[in-house]
């Protein structure tokens, strides 16, 4: 592991600070075991996450906002599993997030300044919100800058970037048809500008805080980052279908489904894939770690999954469209109005920020919105219009992931993107 | 005159700037500048109306929920729909859960750092935080061992060099009064309150499948699965579950809540003469108490114009218009003249400095931010309008509340005209909310009990049943203040839709007339005892919880042009 954060940080004895703490090695030991199921880990893992943690630093992190509703954020403070106390004060030193942050202004600046220089190639990034490039970067500046110069920089020197939630992913809502500001994804951003820090990116619309905090667990305490499917998103938890957990799973094979809100069905429990449900076409493991410490998630609580988690879900999965015969009778259920190019500006003197707007990364539309996995959502939408023609359920296959378990010291390289690309379906 | 920019305004939700110029240790002049634009509305065109919360609701993660109500509200008003009465029940506990929550995250992880010095705290004595604790409240977590703990693990954090989120606060600055007991104490709670706020928002969970973004709104109602019997979402288990944690939030606001905002109210009392802003208050009103009974508000709608609590006046939404003379978007065809949100069209047109940029002096434009004005009047909206209004129309709760709590700090109602009276309003409704939302709580067990669990209608769901053409307004007080949506309709999509959120109202840039908006207006005779450590600044707009992302937003150009981006 070329990056881990080893040297320039304080050490730190944790079994003496647990003990300090008035904490157990036995509650340790069972933190580090939910840790390891939540990473689909076999629990003799759960040791090697003790061994990990106990020779860990606090993690510097630098965490970004840039055209976001802070919904991630928000999700960060209902983190469960280690609980959200525990990832600020035991786990991870952060650094710089302007919504939690005692600094503002200048001396916020400095924070993040002091944290990129101290721990260059040390730091973990997490972005949160798309980069909107249309137009010199306008829209979205921070300190005065363009907020994609901030990505840039904070980026180049990272040890990794973790993206949570789908605007970070792949330009989300912001990037939606009809935006105007040029909004992209940070992989296809970093792409584009050369930068080869590793990606991770948790997406969701948020993603599931627990997903964040055992990614950078993993990391700490393997020195390793999660294996990815295709679109950098960690197996353990985006590696089976909603579907194949789904607790409505039996009345979806008895063609059980709710015809109405409210109806003697949907009080039973049946599923939702009438009324919308995009779970079979979804990757998440939302059934199984479920949200706010396992209270629920939206199927058990009556409403079908929106496919959040897969790319351009704004535009592909219209909500109500499988058993919405209105929708289904029309071949293009939403039409809209094209978005209008902006002009390539000239590149501002005196700043680094890529020529924004001129050459969209991937060369995708002028809209915003990156083309990660295009394809693959075609084919998830024609199949789920096949499904509302109300014939031939029984035909769906799902392709079991293994389960992979991570090397340890193991880092996503050559061979892992040959392991990825026998994940794509 | 130099100006101060403070850019980011850390602690909110959002892209905020602010610049101010400094005389004679006092604020002169102020500017407030929204940085970011997602264009939203351009989003929503063409889009299914049943499906615009879905989207209105991603305006906002940390009021995660306003935005959907707002939204099913403008579409069921468009096409004339009503909703049962379960679904308005589990929409007001949504949203007073919100409140609550929404509050708590404020005051102690968004705006306490203001008036806490968390490194102070490391030189408290806890036999003594513990005294001061036990002075103001019953709240059991009060000994010494306690805060010895809190404080040791404060010690080793600080002592570790990684300050993380505490690093470069303006630690030490003479504005910071709390003596260090006060501070520790106030580092205790921000802990607690760190772990309070994951539980709560269990509750929507429950009712919403998950928190940030619930996910049962439905034009019609909620999608939520109801029944005593059924296997998840709604039944007697988890109604109990919701009737348990309601219990706690009124112990936790009630006993740490309320006695710390008291507490650093009675140690910053020149607060309630600091930052006393336009003194025109505006809310929409909302929670019906009795589901069946508009009237019978939780927080009555009026206005209160020019601090006279003698008088409260109407609210009519044809009276709201935005003003962009100072935002970067322009207006056909002459480019000026404010509009009604139905008839709202803008067009994003930048007019600020290239990034990277040092100062927005001598711009005219300078925020993403529009001025929306009531009757060409700028409004201050937010908890101290709603507990304004509260007062001045009667509101037994309102009254009882705020008499109780200004007679503890021995001030009169004129005070709440500040800094400081936003921060005690916003608490003091926390208390008002809670009895009621036990009250919807208590009514939903029992309809729940007797089998009445009809929480949508679907009646209108089939577009067939709506008419072609259609337009409708959704309010709501959320809790940073009156939000409104308008939705129009045409051919069964959306051909219009544009919010009008509370911090456009307040962090609004000057108007056509060129009058400040609500911020502008407070930072006016604000202390700066340090240029270069401007925490006092911070205290005015936190003040208001600014949250921006909702803020910034854009609306459907009429007749269907396109939109015009200008080059740079």
């Amino acid at each position: 592991m070329e990056h881990h954060p080893d040297a320039g940080l304080p050490p730190l004895d944790l079994t003496a600070e647990l003990a300090r703490r008035g904490v157990s090695r036995r509650s340790f030991l069972k933190f580090c075991a939910v840790t390891a199921a939540v990473l689909a880990l076999p629990p003799r893992y759960a040791h090697v996450i003790a061994r990990g943690l106990e020779q860990a630093i606090r993690a510097p992190v630098i965490w970004l906002e840039g055209q976001d509703c802070a919904g991630n954020t928000e999700a960060l403070l209902r983190a469960a599993k280690p609980t959200v106390a525990e990832v600020l004060l035991d786990t991870i030193s952060l650094d710089y997030h302007e919504t939690l942050m005692a600094a503002a202004g200048t001396a916020s600046e400095k924070s993040l300044r002091d944290s990129l220089a101290q721990y260059a190639g040390q730091y973990l990034v997490v972005v949160e919100g798309s980069i909107p490039l249309a137009d010199g970067g306008v829209y979205c500046t921070v300190g005065g800058r363009a907020f994609a110069e901030v990505v840039r920089e904070a980026a180049s020197r990272a040890a990794a970037v973790i993206t949570v939630g789908s605007c970070a992913f792949d330009g989300g809502l912001p990037g939606a048809a009809g935006g105007v500001t040029g909004a992209f994804g940070v992989q296809s951003f970093l792409k584009d500008q050369g930068i080869g820090t590793p990606v991770i990116n948790l997406s969701g619309c948020p993603m599931n805080p627990d997903n964040l905090t055992a990614t950078i667990v993993q990391y700490l305490s393997m020195k390793s980052l999660p294996a990815t499917d295709s679109l950098g998103r960690p197996l353990f938890a985006y590696g089976d279908s909603i579907h194949e957990h789904c607790e409505a799973l039996p009345h979806f094979r008895k063609k059980e489904f709710v015809q109405e809100w409210g109806d003697a069905g949907h009080r039973a429990g049946w599923c939702l894939f009438q009324m919308g449900c995009k779970g079979p076409v979804t990757q998440a493991n939302c059934p199984t770690l479920k949200f706010n410490a396992g209270t629920s998630w939206p199927v058990s609580s009556g409403h079908g999954c929106v496919g959040c988690t897969q790319p351009r879900f704004w535009d592909s999965m219209p909500l109500y469209r499988a058993g919405d015969p209105i929708a289904l009778a029309s071949p293009t259920p939403v039409e809209y109005r094209t978005p209008v190019p902006s002009t390539p500006p000239p590149a501002t003197p005196g700043s680094s920020t890529p020529t924004p707007g001129a050459n969209p990364p991937d060369g995708t539309t002028p809209g915003g919105g990156d083309g990660i996995g295009g394809t693959e959502i075609a084919i998830g939408a024609a199949t789920l219009a096949a499904f509302g023609a109300a014939a031939g359920y029984g035909a769906y296959r799902f392709r079991r992931r293994e389960q992979h378990v991570p090397e340890e010291g193991l880092l996503p390289g050559k061979e892992q993107e040959d392991q990825d690309a026998s994940h794509r379906d | 005159m130099p100006r101060i920019a403070i850019d980011p305004i850390t602690r909110i939700e959002g892209h905020l700037r602010i610049e101010v110029e400094v005389e004679n240790e006092r604020v002169r002049d102020a500017w407030s500048s929204g940085t970011m634009f997602r264009g939203l509305e351009l989003i929503l065109r063409g889009r299914d109306p049943r499906e615009a919360w879905f989207f209105a609701q991603r305006a906002c993660g940390v009021c995660t929920t306003v935005h959907a109500l707002a939204s099913v509200r403008a579409v069921e008003n468009a096409l004339g729909i009503a909703v049962p009465e379960n679904a308005r029940l589990v929409r007001n506990i949504i949203a007073g859960t919100q409140f609550i929550h929404d509050h708590v995250i404020h005051f102690f992880h968004l705006h306490a750092l203001d008036w806490v010095d968390v490194v102070s705290a490391t030189k408290a004595d806890p036999a003594a935080a513990s005294r001061l604790a036990q002075s103001l409240s019953e709240w059991p977590k009060s000994s010494v061992e306690y805060f010895k703990g809190v404080q040791d693990r404060l010690k080793a954090f600080v002592g570790s060099g990684q300050l993380g989120p505490f690093a470069n606060g303006y630690w030490g600055h003479p504005a910071y009064r709390l003596p260090p007991e006060g501070n520790l104490l106030a580092v205790a709670h921000y802990l607690e309150a760190l772990e309070w706020q994951r539980d709560i928002v269990r509750i929507h969970a429950i009712l919403g499948g998950k928190n940030p973004h619930p996910q049962t709104y439905a034009v019609g109602g909620m999608t939520l699965r109801m029944g005593a019997d059924s296997p998840t979402g709604l039944n007697a288990a988890t109604m109990s579950n919701i009737d348990t944690m309601l219990a706690g939030a009124r112990t936790f606001v009630n006993q740490v809540l309320i006695p710390d905002v008291l507490y650093v109210a009675s140690a910053y009392r020149d607060w309630f003469d600091i930052g006393r802003g336009i003194g025109n208050y505006m809310a929409y009103g909302d929670f019906a108490t009795d589901v069946n009974d508009e009237s019978s508000v939780l927080f009555p709608r009026g206005r209160v114009m020019g601090r006279d609590l003698g008088r409260v006046q109407p609210v009519d939404q044809a009276q709201i218009a935005e003003s962009i003379v100072h935002s970067w978007y322009e207006y056909e065809p002459d480019g000026q003249g404010a509009k009604h949100p139905w008839k709202g069209e803008t067009r994003p047109r930048y007019a600020g400095p290239n990034p990277p940029f040092e100062s927005l002096e001598g711009y005219e434009k300078y925020s993403w931010l529009k001025a929306p004005r009531y009757d060409e009047e700028p409004m201050e909206v937010g908890p101290l309008a709603r507990m304004i209004v509260g007062y001045a129309s009667g509101k037994r709760e309102i009254r009882e509340a705020i008499d109780a709590a200004l007679g503890k700090l021995g001030v009169g109602p004129e005070k709440l005209f500040s800094t400081m009276g936003r921060i005690a309003a916003r608490a003091l409704e926390c208390q008002v909310l809670l009895p009621a939302l036990e009250g919807w709580a208590r009514q939903l067990r029992s309809n729940l009990e007797s089998g009445r669990v009809q929480v949508a209608d679907s009646s209108k769901w089939n577009p067939d049943t709506w008419p072609a053409d259609a337009q409708g307004f959704g309010w709501e007080e959320a809790p940073r203040g009156a939000l409104g949506h308008w939705v129009v309709i045409k051919n069964k999509r959306i051909e219009n839709y544009q919010l009008v959120v509370p911090s456009t109202w307040n962090g609004s840039p000057r108007d056509g007339a060129g009058r400040r908006g609500a911020w502008e207006e407070a930072l006016i005779d604000t202390p700066v005892v340090n240029a270069d450590q401007p925490v006092e600044v911070l205290r005015t707009v936190h003040s208001f919880d600014p949250c921006m992302a909702c803020a910034v937003h854009v609306c459907d150009p009429q007749g269907g042009q396109s939109v015009e981006v200008r080059v740079l």
